[in-house]
C-alpha cells in the first residue's frame, strides 16, 4: 500500500511536464489548422457581413496575439479553469463533465468485455496451438479485426435494431422517459449493448491474438516442461502455469489500448448517437474550438496516465519482480 | 405446398384489403387531423445560439420556428406567397420610406405576458438590424419603428427601401422575440437565446445536450385548434446513415433536410409505412455554383469560362449526383422564385468539342500531356453532392484539357481558403436563394465586398454595368421596375459568367405515413408545424 502511494506521487509529479507539453502542442496544432472559430461559426449559420465577423473575432478573443491567448489559457488552467467553449457557448469543464461519464461507461464496458472474452478465447486458442479450434479462432479474430468499426456498428444496428428490433437504435437512454434508479440503469444498459458490442469486438480480436501468442511462448519454457514432466493435468498447466504468465503482456496492452479506445469511441459514438466524449472532440475540431479541444485532450491525457498507473499496479501484483525498485527510487 | 401458397395468397389479399381500408380511413382523417401525440424528429446539429432573431439560418429555424414566430410565413397559395403570422397585414408606402404592419390581437408570450407592437419595434431596432446575420442587410436603412397603438408597427427608413424586398424577407428575418425578456440585457449573452420564449404553437421545454430538444404544446396558442401535437422531440442523430435506420425502426417519425442520404432514398421509399417527400423546400432552394477566381489570368478570360460552362453536363449532374432530386440551373435566380426568374438568358449546352475549340482558338494550347493549364479546385464540404460534383468537375475539365487538382478541407478551412485567402482557382459552393435576389444572391457577383465575407464575391470579379444594376435594384421602390432589373441582372450574369450556376435543389423529407400535414408550405421544415398531426 505504501509502495502504491509513493508510486502515485512520483507519477503525478512526473506527469505534469507531460501534460504541459500536451497542452502547448495541441494549441499550436490547432493554430496551424486553417480557419478559426469565427470561420466555422459563420459557415454554420450561412454567412454574415464583414462587421459581424469583426465583432465575433473580438468577442471570441481572437484579436489577441497567439502567444497572448496561450498565456491566457495556461494561466486560467493554473487556476483549474478549463476555459469557455466558443462553439457551445458554455464552460468547458461543464461540457466535459457532462459527456465524460457516458464515454467512460462505454469504454469501461467495452474494455472489460474485450479483455475478459479476448483473454478467455485466447486461452482456448493457445491451449492447443495448431488445433482446428485454434485456427478457427485465429482466422475469426483476424476477420473481425479487419472490419472498420463504423461499418460493424451500422451492421449491428441494422440487424439487431431495424430488422429484429431487439435493441434501441441510438442514444444513451430512452428520450424523456422519466425513468429513475434501477429501471433507468436497465434502460441505459439496453442502449449500450450494441455500441459496447461493436467497440469490444474490434479490440477483442487484439487481446485474443496477444494472449494466444503469449501462451505459445510460455509453452516452450522450462517450467512448463517440468510441470508436464511432473504429470500435471493439461488444464492445470494451461490455467495456472501458462495462462497466468501469458497474461502479463495482455495487461501492458490494456494500458496502451485505453488510449486507442478513446479514439475508436469517436466513431461508435457518432454511429449510435451516444452523447460522449469522442463526439464532443469531433465537434470541437469542426468548430475550431481551441479551449474545448484542449480540455478534451488534457482530460484524455490524464485518463491515459491514470489507466497506465492502474495497469502498473496490477502488473506489480501479478509479477512481484516488477516495480519493486520503483518505490525506492 | 400448393395449399400453403394459395392460403398465403389469400392471406396477402386480405392484408392488402385491410391496408387499403386503413389508408382510406387515414385520408378521411387527414382533414380533421387527430390531436395529441409525440412526434420525434431527427436533428443533425445543435446550434450554439437558438435565437432566430439573431441567427437566421436553417439549422436554428428548424427547432426555433415552432417556438418563435415571424411576422409572416411563406405560403403556396397566399397573396405574394405569404401567410400571416404575427402580422395580419403589411403595406409599403409609395416613396419606399415606410412599411406599416398590422399586428395580431390577443397573442400572448409563453410566459403569459401580452404580445404588442413594442416587441416588434424592439426586435427590429435592437436585434434584426444590428445583430442578425441577414437582417443587417435588409434593415440597413431602418431608422425607427413607430408604435401608434399596441397592434400597429410602422417601420421608417432613412433611404427608399423596396417594399418587395421587405416583403420577401419577412419569413426569414423577422422572428419576433419578447422585449421584456431581452430589454436592458446583453442580448448576445442572454440565456433566453437557448431557453426560448416565444408566441408559437410550441413551448420550449427541455434541452439535453447531445441527446434531444423537447417542445411541448402551447395551450394558449392563437391559432384555432392548433397545435395538434402534444410534443415535438428533436433527437440529435449526427450520423446520416443512422437517421434512415431510426426511421425504419420507427424510433423517429420524420427526417427533414435530407437527413437520409439521397443514395438511401430508393431503398427506404420501398419500406412499408415510409414516404419520401420532395415538396416543402421551394423557398429554401440551394444552388450548385462553380465559383471562379478572376485573379487567375486564364479565368479572367470569358472564353475560358464559356468553355468550362460547356464542359459541364448539367443533365448528368442532376441525374447521377442528385439522383434526379434537383433541376438544371439556367442562371443565378432559381425557377422556384417565379417572381424574378427568367429563362431568357444565354445558354451553354453541353458540348466538350466546342469547348476544346474555343480554348484552342483562344490560344491555350494543349501541352504534350494534353493539358492546357492547371487549376486548384476546392469543393465546399457542406454536402455530399458538392464534393461529388467536385470530382465530376475534375473529370469534365480533363476532357477539355484543364488539369484540376482537388483540394478538400473541412468547413472552417474551406471558408478561410476561399473567402479570406482567395487560395483557389475554382470552388464549388452551395449558396441558398432566400426569397429575393438582394438577400445573398447579388453579393455573389457584386464588386467591392470586403475580404473574408463568407458566401460572397471573393473571386475578385468586377463588372461596373452589373454593379450599377444591383445598386439600382436596391433603391428601386417600384416593384415592376425592380423585378425587371433583376431579369437584366440574370441576363448579364449568365452572359459574362462571373460564376457558373449548374443545378438547384431542395431537400427531401422522409416521414412515416402516420405523420399528417407534412410539407404544406414552401418553408415547411422551418415553419411552425401548428397543423402537423400524428395518426394514432
Amino acid at each position: 500500500m505504501k509502495r502504491a502511494i509513493l508510486l502515485l506521487r512520483r507519477r503525478a509529479i512526473s506527469s505534469l511536464p507531460v501534460l504541459l507539453i500536451v497542452v502547448i502542442f495541441t494549441f499550436f496544432l490547432l493554430e496551424s489548422a486553417s480557419g478559426d472559430a469565427v470561420d466555422a461559426y459563420l459557415g454554420s449559420i450561412g454567412g454574415g457581413d464583414a462587421a459581424l465577423r469583426q465583432s465575433l473575432h473580438e468577442s471570441y478573443g481572437l484579436d489577441h496575439s497567439m502567444l497572448a491567448r496561450l498565456w491566457l489559457y495556461l494561466s486560467s488552467l493554473a487556476r483549474f479553469d478549463l476555459g469557455w467553449s466558443v462553439a457551445f457557448g458554455r464552460p468547458v469543464g461543464e461540457l466535459i463533465s457532462e459527456r465524460l461519464p457516458n464515454t467512460l461507461l462505454l469504454m469501461g464496458s467495452a474494455t472489460a468485455l474485450s479483455f475478459g472474452l479476448g483473454s478467455a478465447l485466447g486461452i482456448l486458442a493457445g491451449a492447443r496451438p495448431g488445433s482446428l479450434r485454434d485456427r478457427m479462432l485465429s482466422i475469426g479474430s483476424l476477420i473481425v479485426y479487419a472490419i472498420p468499426s463504423f461499418w460493424l456498428g451500422l451492421v449491428l444496428s441494422i440487424v439487431f435494431s431495424v430488422k429484429l428490433r431487439w435493441f434501441p437504435i441510438a442514444g444513451i437512454e430512452t428520450i424523456a422517459s422519466g425513468k429513475t434508479g434501477f429501471s433507468r440503469a436497465l434502460d441505459i444498459s439496453d442502449h449500450l449493448i450494441l455500441p459496447v458490442g461493436a467497440l469490444a469486438l474490434i479490440y477483442l480480436a487484439l487481446f485474443l491474438r496477444v494472449m494466444r501468442a503469449g501462451m505459445g511462448q510460455v509453452w516452450k519454457l522450462d517450467f512448463v516442461l517440468f510441470a508436464r514432466a511432473k504429470g500435471l493435468s493439461r488444464s492445470r498447466i494451461v490455467l495456472s502455469h501458462v495462462a497466468r504468465n501469458a497474461l502479463l503482456p495482455l495487461v501492458t496492452m490494456l494500458g496502451l489500448q485505453s488510449a486507442a479506445m478513446l479514439g475508436g469511441s469517436v466513431v461508435i459514438e457518432s454511429v449510435f448517437a451516444v452523447p460522449g466524449f469522442g463526439r464532443l472532440a469531433q465537434e470541437a475540431v469542426n468548430g475550431r474550438d481551441a479551449p474545448l479541444l484542449m480540455g478534451i485532450i488534457l482530460t484524455s491525457a490524464v485518463l491515459v496516465i491514470a489507466v497506465n498507473f492502474l495497469v502498473d499496479l496490477v502488473y506489480a501484483g501479478l509479477d512481484p519482480r516488477i516495480g519493486a525498485s520503483e518505490g525506492d527510487a | 405446398m400448393t395449399v400453403a401458397s394459395i392460403s398465403r395468397r389469400t392471406l396477402m389479399k386480405g392484408t392488402a384489403l385491410l391496408l387499403a381500408s386503413t389508408a382510406l380511413a387515414r385520408q378521411g382523417l387527414a382533414q380533421a387531423a387527430p390531436a395529441g401525440g409525440r412526434l420525434i424528429v431527427a436533428a443533425d446539429s445543435e446550434p450554439k445560439n437558438l435565437n432566430p432573431a439573431i441567427v437566421a439560418s436553417n439549422g436554428v429555424f428548424f427547432i426555433a420556428s415552432k417556438v418563435i414566430e415571424p411576422l409572416a410565413e411563406a405560403s403556396f397559395d397566399g397573396k405574394d406567397g405569404l401567410a400571416p403570422r404575427l402580422a395580419t397585414s403589411w403595406e409599403g408606402s409609395a416613396d419606399g420610406l415606410s412599411v406599416t404592419f398590422k399586428l395580431r390581437d390577443g397573442v400572448t408570450w409563453h410566459d403569459g405576458k401580452p404580445f404588442t407592437s413594442l416587441d416588434v419595434a424592439f426586435s427590429a431596432l435592437n436585434i434584426w438590424k444590428p445583430l442578425q446575420n441577414l437582417g443587417r442587410l435588409v434593415f440597413a436603412n431602418l431608422e425607427a419603428v413607430d408604435t401608434p397603438d399596441d397592434y400597429t408597427a410602422v417601420f421608417r427608413f432613412s433611404k427608399p427601401t423596396p417594399f418587395q424586398l421587405i416583403r420577401n424577407a419577412l419569413p426569414v428575418v423577422t422572428s419576433v422575440v419578447a422585449k421584456h425578456i431581452f430589454d436592458g440585457s446583453d442580448i448576445a449573452a442572454n440565456p433566453a437565446n437557448n431557453a426560448l420564449v416565444g408566441t408559437g404553437p410550441f413551448k420550449f421545454a427541455e434541452y439535453k445536450p447531445g441527446e434531444y430538444y423537447r417542445l411541448t404544446r402551447n395551450e394558449n396558442y392563437w391559432g384555432k385548434d392548433q397545435p395538434k401535437l402534444d410534443e415535438i422531440v428533436f433527437r440529435v442523430l449526427p450520423d446520416r446513415a443512422s437517421a434512415g435506420a431510426a426511421l425504419e425502426a420507427d424510433e423517429i417519425q420524420l427526417a427533414a433536410f435530407s437527413a437520409v442520404p439521397l443514395a438511401d432514398l430508393d431503398r427506404i421509399s420501398k419500406v412499408d409505412g415510409i414516404k419520401v417527400i420532395s415538396k416543402g423546400y421551394e423557398a429554401l432552394t440551394y444552388q450548385l455554383v462553380v465559383e471562379i477566381n478572376h485573379r487567375r489570368k486564364e479565368l479572367a478570360d470569358l472564353r475560358v469560362r464559356q468553355a468550362i460552362a460547356q464542359a459541364i453536363d448539367k443533365k448528368f449532374v442532376v441525374d447521377t449526383i442528385f439522383l434526379g432530386y434537383a433541376a438544371a440551373a439556367t442562371g443565378p435566380v432559381p425557377k422556384n422564385a417565379p417572381e424574378f426568374y427568367t429563362s431568357d438568358v444565354a445558354s451553354y449546352d453541353f458540348n466538350p468539342a466546342a469547348a476544346n475549340d474555343i480554348l484552342d482558338k483562344a490560344g491555350y494550347k494543349q501541352g504534350a500531356d494534353g493539358n492546357r493549364f492547371k487549376l486548384k479546385l476546392r469543393p465546399a464540404p457542406y454536402f455530399n453532392e458538392t464534393r461529388q460534383f467536385g470530382d465530376y468537375l475534375r473529370q469534365a475539365l480533363a476532357v477539355i484539357g484543364i488539369d484540376a487538382e482537388i483540394v478538400n478541407a473541412d468547413a472552417a478551412a474551406h471558408l478561410k481558403a476561399v473567402y479570406t485567402d482567395h487560395d483557389f482557382d475554382l470552388a464549388v459552393g452551395p449558396p441558398v436563394f432566400r426569397g429575393d435576389p438582394a438577400i445573398s444572391t447579388t453579393i455573389l457577383v457584386q464588386s467591392g465586398t470586403p475580404d473574408s465575407v463568407p458566401f460572397s464575391n471573393q473571386g475578385g470579379y468586377v463588372n461596373p454595368e452589373l454593379d450599377k444594376i444591383i445598386k439600382q435594384a436596391s433603391e428601386t421602390v417600384d416593384t415592376a421596375a425592380r423585378t425587371d432589373l433583376y431579369r437584366k441582372f440574370q441576363q448579364l450574369v449568365v452572359a459574362d459568367l462571373p460564376l457558373i450556376n449548374v443545378a438547384e435543389w431542395g431537400f427531401i423529407t422522409v416521414a412515416r405515413d402516420t405523420v399528417l400535414n407534412v410539407s404544406d408550405n414552401p418553408r415547411w421544415a422551418v415553419s411552425n408545424w401548428g397543423d402537423t398531426a400524428l395518426q394514432s
